[in-house]
């Protein structure tokens, strides 16, 4: 093999996983810090603020808490499962990554051509359901070789629960599958494209069904029922602790992106900007020429209300004039900054926009719902959504029929 | 020897390995876990064979669903102490059985096509078509012999809810 082939067949893949999985920790870490302060905000209270300029260094201090702390195994537990159940959480989470595309377009680097995505097999959609129903085995694991009595309830209640999710996120997605014709992710964002609509509106029954199926899948609130603090403690993972612990909730969180990732490629267009056959919106592709003026604006209004007390009004007013700025900059080319387009970059911010709102959706749940009692999460998985997402199919499969 | 040989030799291996632990461990959750691992390495070899469709759905239903079941019944009802006489009985007739099989799929192996160098050769032709071949096939080539298994799957799954119904 010569270098060219060498490079291009394993040091550029090889790089490509190592940024991800080397930019998720800190991904993750501030997206705690982002749900502490959402969380904070709903409930009328001070988020962590000690650690740094308003808590911004709560994430690394918290990850060297976590590192640094005693690693503690209970006596009677089966030490091997033990041991083994944190790890075989995170695989499958980090492992599912492998398959999501940020963007199309591939960046050149060095004068090769770098894809925006790990790969893009055709049967990547069965293969995030497979890797995703592995997952499982660590919360079982974990909590059976506990030996403790709330760890294997958590584990019982937490694996009854995933398989009877697992069949309505099945179901949901093969609408989308039937419209798009593949289950390559990077072809159905492509067929998205062609038929000039996001696959949401189509699909909105399936979308409901995928989300929600989804959220009960990854553990969060409302179906938060094996990690029940009330009940169980902490539910599996009651026994463990520092760094063990700290790869559960690895994986819980890349779950969580995961899943994000998923409804943005299959309803939400992927890396694409809204509406992107109307040529009238074509500054939309330069989306964070919008947005950078607009979060800046609404920061210093923000800084504003802070010191003046205004209740976020001016941070609102900042956002808009922010955002009318970043109009204005985008629409006529002002400072010739329409110019530096790059496809790749507008996909991935497209992409990352997208992703975040529905990250900001669990953190929403999370600060609106009580949990589910179990009889009741039983009745929704199967009385609702089973029934409704087979619908789904029927009624695409009529849709597909009838407009040819 | 090539790459893809050498893969497969190490993938049947720990496949085959995990597999006796699987009777071998005496702890039943171990011997679930080590059933895990063979499927998945089973998965990987037919990823190997570009059969990634197949490779997919043996991981989502053998590793991800059925033994998660298995687990589920292993952790509900303690079987420590129970099985003690009646396994002897299930090695002994399982055993026969086992070996029967094995000594016809062997025969198989020598007498067949199976034995020259096809085992290990990987469909030529693109495999974008995987999913639509297995679909065709299945709809509408041979969608008769698949809606009586599906409907065989539906009488098994009437009865076991009829016979847990029966109980209280």
């Amino acid at each position: 093999m010569d270098r060219q082939a060498l490079i291009q067949t394993l040091v550029i893949p090889a790089a490509q996983i190592l940024a991800v999985v080397l930019v998720l920790p800190l991904v993750i870490a501030y997206l705690q810090l982002v749900e502490r302060k959402v969380l904070g905000f709903m409930q009328v209270r001070l988020a962590p603020r000690r650690v740094g300029w308003h808590g911004l260094l709560q994430p690394i201090a918290d990850a060297v808490k976590l590192l640094i702390k005693e690693d503690t195994v209970p006596e009677k537990s089966d030490r091997f499962l033990f041991t083994l159940a944190p790890v075989v959480t995170v695989i499958p989470a980090l492992a599912s990554l492998a398959v999501i595309p940020f963007a199309a377009e591939p960046f050149h680097v060095f004068g090769y051509e770098v894809n925006p995505f790990i790969t893009d097999i055709n049967v990547a959609l069965l293969y995030l359901l497979a890797i995703s129903s592995l997952g499982i085995y660590g919360v079982i694991l974990g909590g059976w070789a506990s030996n403790s009595k709330y760890s294997l309830l958590g584990a019982l209640r937490s694996s009854a629960q995933m398989i009877s999710y697992e069949v309505p996120l099945g179901f949901a997605i093969i609408g989308v599958m039937m419209l798009a014709g593949s289950a390559s992710m990077v072809e159905i964002v492509n067929a998205q494209k062609a038929a000039g609509v996001w696959y949401v509106l189509p699909q909105i029954l399936g979308f409901f069904c995928y989300f929600i199926a989804a959220v009960a899948e990854t553990n969060r609130v409302p179906f938060d029922l094996p990690e029940a603090e009330a009940e169980l403690v902490a539910g599996f993972h009651t026994e463990y602790s520092g760094m063990k612990f700290a790869l559960f909730f690895l994986a819980e969180y890349t779950n969580m992106i995961v899943v994000s990732s998923i409804v943005t490629i299959l309803f939400f267009g992927g890396w694409l900007r809204p509406f992107p056959n109307a040529a009238a919106l074509a500054f939309l592709e330069n989306g964070w020429l919008l947005f950078v003026p607009l979060v800046a604006g609404g920061f210093l209004g923000w800084l504003a209300d802070q010191k003046l007390g205004g209740g976020l009004r001016l941070m609102f007013a900042g956002g808009i004039a922010g955002a009318a700025l970043g109009f204005l900059i985008a629409r006529s080319d002002v400072l010739g900054l329409a110019g530096l387009q790059v496809p790749a970059v507008s996909g991935v911010f497209w992409f990352s926009l997208k992703v975040s709102f529905f990250l900001f959706m669990y953190i929403w749940f999370r600060g609106t719902y009580p949990r589910y009692r179990y009889d009741q999460l039983m009745a929704l998985g199967w009385k609702w959504l089973i029934p409704l997402s087979i619908l789904n199919v029927i009624g695409t499969g009529l849709m597909i029929l009838i407009t040819g | 020897m090539e790459a893809p040989a050498v893969i497969f030799y190490v993938l049947a291996s720990i496949a085959l390995l995990a597999a006796v632990m699987v009777i071998w461990s005496r702890n039943v959750v171990h011997s679930a876990i080590y059933l895990v691992l063979t499927f998945l390495c089973v998965a990987a070899v037919y990823v190997l064979l570009r059969a990634e469709f197949v490779a997919a759905v043996q991981v989502l239903v053998y590793a991800g669903g059925i033994v998660v079941l298995f687990l589920f019944v292993i952790m509900l009802v303690s079987l420590q102490d129970t099985l003690g006489p009646r396994i002897r009985l299930h090695a002994t007739v399982s055993g026969i059985l086992g070996a029967t099989v094995v000594g016809l799929i062997l025969y198989v192996y020598s007498r067949g096509p199976l034995a020259t160098e096809r085992l290990l050769s990987v469909p030529p032709e693109d495999s974008a078509g995987n999913l639509q071949s297995i679909g065709q096939a299945l709809y509408r080539d041979f969608v008769l012999p698949f809606e009586i298994a599906s409907i065989l799957l539906l009488v098994a799954m009437i009865g076991a809810i009829v016979l847990a119904h029966q109980k209280h």
